[in-house]
């Protein structure tokens, strides 16, 4: 479709996406995880009457505002940017995409709005009761418009409820269930807004942290950790569950995402996970050197998790470029034979249908379903290509889960200190708390990286490359505008921080 | 909705993506007020007075922007495609203005803004004028068509390096444009009069009313006589072949005697009712008869485009690669579900009424600014 590829423009609309994304992703979180937070302490507000349970709402929502606005400003540059940067990719997927962002914008995104509006100005404008449905409606509206996107993105990850149109070249959509009910989505819902109530959670920690250490605002940092380090251990509990299940998942649709991130080269049966490790970064597929200069492993588990059964075999990245027959593995070289094969013969039926000749339409068409599974593969040179940063994922995906493992931990000793009644106290602990929600950040960001980073070289995994996908711009132009996002960005993201922090040191009013 | 055929449904979405496209129209009284904030509005109080009201709406202009394009991408993937991907520029600059719009009423009083509170005003002011002026540009294309190419496999090409900025420089286009800045100012002046309890405000949101209507009408004058007169891009239902006609709008006009002609007509004649009332009778009720009208204009502009056989994105350089609802549409399957999707639509709209009507029960007064715990927060 596209004879020639420049590859400076590719990465850098891709490097465009990553920042937008990335930046979007620095607010999003926050807003899925402080809103339902909002709704708890206004909730305890409407329950017991007690005044400080509004200051303390009220000051939440104050720093919910602050980051909800270039959370907004960064979110339709996200929606927009399919359309200016990936235009091949969304008229190939329009017909699916479409629905769930058609959904999003209907059903969640006004419920958000029109609720924030009440939440913000209504204190004297509505009754209390209302107040508060409406602040439990902008959790739900914030949360539903994540389903939404996920499930798109979820799709992304793994095709499914559709099917290629080879006469205007593009997937339609069969069945909107088996899109929204995909496992991959469903566990990307629940993973990615759970790790955002997690990190809105660790946000309240880190505030809260300062004042105690600065002895400021002490009953209205307790009553907030009590709330938030609860809804924290519950969040991390589901961030487990369905990261387990990701992972699992992964394993069964994304075989070389779960290589990358184990950093695992050749398929084992038994396969050892990999706790901990230093990789070696000039490997590359099909040399014999060690994958790793220093390794922990934990003997069985990465067949246990990826297969849930012991004595599994799972593929490794040599098995999925170069194939393993033995383990009825078809590698990317076979693949992309086969996809060849497949745009030769979509190419040959159009050109049939051109010159009105059904009979040669009909049989290019019965050889191009043949091999449709694999079309994406035909437009990669080398079965090399189909190698993610293995790396990078590596790192991000172990960054992830050590940083995971220790929220919760985080999150039980700050509730044991305050039964205790000597949180104040623990000072060494209170400067760890303070830098847990830029933790939190960058597990977050990692798993984004392990999501994104570990399915390319897709746009749609096996059916649709990056480079195919892109829109056919000029480097300087791409360049441009991700300098100018670069630049937009960054400065509102420091005017944002600078409020944030001027707010936080004034604390909440009236006290 | 599964009983509907193809085209009947491809006719309902693009009345869909009309009506979306004509609220949001309605709701640029938002970036129109920001426009005016700097003439209007001298005093800090009331600055503070026109940023709180026109703060409270902002979200929900901004919202239906997202809806549209949502709608666009759904309902008609090759137009969000080739538009976006190729008119690269315009919409690039679109969204910049869009995106210091959305932090500027919630950073521009906070204190330690890094920016001062000028910027964040210029920035509402750029993108109550740029920002409308471009979209306005980019709707004209709708009628004057784009320099793009499809391949085979509907991969679009853009065929000019002005990458969509090329839009502004046509005549009708930037006319266009310029009609909605001045339409989007008039809405502003209307809704501040409507919504602020200042006696000051509403004697200048009355002259601003007007004079911006004075201003809008030469712009709007040379639209409708292009419109009437110009070729378009009419397209052969039997074959698909798209050809230029001559003076296709002006029949499409005719051929729609309700939602074409007769919206726009009376559609006009409100938006000046609107003017009028507020100016000459005192009332304070301009805005909803402005705010139907241009709702009526705007469906009137979608309906010429888009139906009576006519390619509602028009390519200039290769006009077998225009796009129409029939050619450009998500398949039956996809429109079918989001129908039933879309009978949420009249619950959003009812819950968004109720929800302004609740909110906007009481005007906005000088003395909410200063009252102990006051919701006016920008």
């Amino acid at each position: 479709m596209l004879e020639q590829l420049d590859v400076s423009q590719l990465n850098w609309a891709r490097a465009q996406f990553a920042l937008t994304a990335m930046y979007h992703w620095i607010f999003v979180p926050l807003t899925l995880g402080l809103s339902f937070l909002l709704a708890f302490f206004e909730t305890l507000y409407v329950k017991t009457g007690n005044e400080q349970w509004k200051r303390i709402t009220k000051f939440w929502m104050k720093l919910f505002g602050i980051n909800f606005a270039i959370g907004v400003a960064t979110g339709i540059i996200m929606e927009f940017e399919f359309g200016t940067n990936w235009s091949n990719y969304s008229w190939m997927v329009g017909d699916i995409f479409g629905a769930p962002l058609a959904a999003e914008g209907i059903f969640a995104f006004f419920l958000e709005t029109t609720f924030f509006a009440v939440m913000f100005f209504g204190w004297n404008r509505v009754s209390k009761n209302f107040h508060l449905l409406s602040t439990w409606l902008v959790a739900i509206g914030s949360n539903l418009s994540a389903l939404w996107i996920l499930v798109a993105n979820g799709w992304m990850q793994h095709p499914v409820g559709m099917a290629f149109n080879p006469d205007n070249a593009r997937f339609e959509m069969q069945n909107f269930w088996e899109v929204l009910f995909s496992p991959v989505a469903m566990s990307h819902f629940v993973h990615t807004t759970s790790s955002g109530f997690l990190l809105s959670c660790l946000f309240i920690v880190t505030v809260c942290s300062w004042y105690l250490l600065k002895g400021r605002h002490v009953e209205m940092a307790k009553k907030s950790l009590a709330v938030a380090c609860t809804f924290g251990i519950i969040s991390a509990a589901f961030v487990g569950f369905t990261g387990d299940e990701s992972a699992y998942v992964a394993a069964q649709v994304q075989p070389m995402k779960l290589a990358a991130m184990e950093g695992l080269w050749d398929g084992e049966i038994n396969a050892d996970l990999v706790a901990l490790g230093i990789v070696n970064p000039a490997k590359k597929p099909g040399d014999d050197q060690d994958a790793f200069q220093i390794e922990v492993k934990i003997p069985y588990l990465l067949s246990l998790l990826a297969n849930r059964e012991f004595g599994s075999f799972v593929p490794g990245v040599n098995d999925l470029v170069y194939g393993n027959p033995e383990q009825g593995v078809m590698g990317a070289e076979e693949k992309i034979v086969l996809g060849k094969q497949a745009i030769h013969q979509l190419a040959l039926y159009k050109k049939a249908q051109e010159n009105n000749d059904d009979v040669v339409a009909a049989a290019a068409l019965a050889a191009f379903s043949e091999h449709q599974d694999y079309l994406g593969y035909g437009y990669l040179n080398s079965a090399e290509e189909t190698v993610p940063n293995v790396p990078l994922v590596f790192y991000s995906f172990h960054m992830m889960v050590v940083l995971g493992t220790l929220f919760p931990v985080l999150f039980a000793a700050i509730l044991f200190f305050l039964y205790k009644k000597n949180l104040g106290e623990q000072k060494w602990f209170l400067r760890l708390g303070v830098l847990s929600v830029f933790l939190g950040y960058v597990a977050s960001q990692s798993g984004w990286v392990v999501a994104e980073v570990g399915r390319q070289p897709w746009a749609i995994q096996g059916l649709l490359p990056v480079s195919i996908a892109r829109t056919n711009l000029t480097t300087t132009t791409v360049q441009m505008t991700f300098f100018m996002f670069l630049i937009i960005f960054t400065t509102l993201l420091i005017a944002e921080v600078r409020i944030m922090t001027k707010q936080i040191q004034n604390g909440p009013e009236g006290e | 909705m599964g009983s509907l055929d193809l085209s009947q449904l491809q006719h309902l979405w693009w009345l869909l993506v009309s009506v979306v496209g004509a609220l949001f129209v309605f709701l640029t009284f938002v970036q129109g007020g920001q426009g005016l904030l700097l003439t209007i509005a001298r005093t800090d109080t009331e600055k503070s007075l026109v940023v709180n009201s026109l703060g409270k709406k902002w979200e929900l202009t901004f919202t239906t922007l997202v809806l549209f394009g949502g709608a666009f991408f759904a309902a008609f993937p090759l137009f969000y495609s080739t538009s976006f991907g190729g008119a690269y520029w315009v919409w690039m600059l679109i969204l910049f203005t869009f995106i210091v719009q959305a932090v500027s009423y919630e950073y521009r009083r906070k204190p330690d803004n890094f920016l001062g509170a000028k910027t964040y005003e210029v920035f509402l002011f750029i993108n109550g004028t740029v920002g409308v002026l471009l979209i306005g540009a980019a709707v004209g294309t709708f009628f004057t068509g784009s320099n793009f190419s499809l391949s085979e496999y509907n991969f679009v090409t853009w065929e000019h390096p002005g990458r969509g900025i090329e839009a502004a420089f046509s005549l009708f286009n930037l006319s266009f444009g310029i009609f909605m800045v001045f339409l989007a100012r008039v809405l502003g002046a209307l809704y501040l009069n409507n919504n602020i309890e200042h006696e000051v405000l509403i004697e200048r949101t009355r002259d601003a009313a007007f004079k911006n209507l004075l201003l809008l009408l030469p712009f709007l004058l040379y639209v409708l006589y292009r419109l009437l007169v110009m070729d378009g891009y009419a397209v052969d239902p039997a074959t698909g072949v798209v050809s230029l006609e001559k003076g296709k709008y002006l029949s499409n006009l005719l051929a729609m005697p309700i939602n074409g002609l007769g919206f726009l007509l009376v559609g006009l004649v409100l938006v000046v009712w609107g003017v009028v009332a507020t100016r000459f009778m005192a009332s304070r009720k301009g805005i909803w008869f402005a705010g139907l009208g241009t709702v009526l204009v705007v469906l009137a502009v979608f309906s010429i485009a888009g139906y009576n056989n006519t390619a509602f994105y028009p390519s200039k350089f290769d006009l077998q690669s225009s796009l129409t609802i029939g050619n450009a549409s998500s398949s039956h399957y996809t429109l079918a579900t989001m129908s039933y999707i879309a009978l949420a639509i009249p619950f959003v709209l009812a819950y968004v009424w109720y929800v302004w009507s609740l909110l906007d029960k009481r005007k906005l007064t000088e003395a909410d600014l200063f009252v102990e715990g006051s919701d006016e927060k920008y």
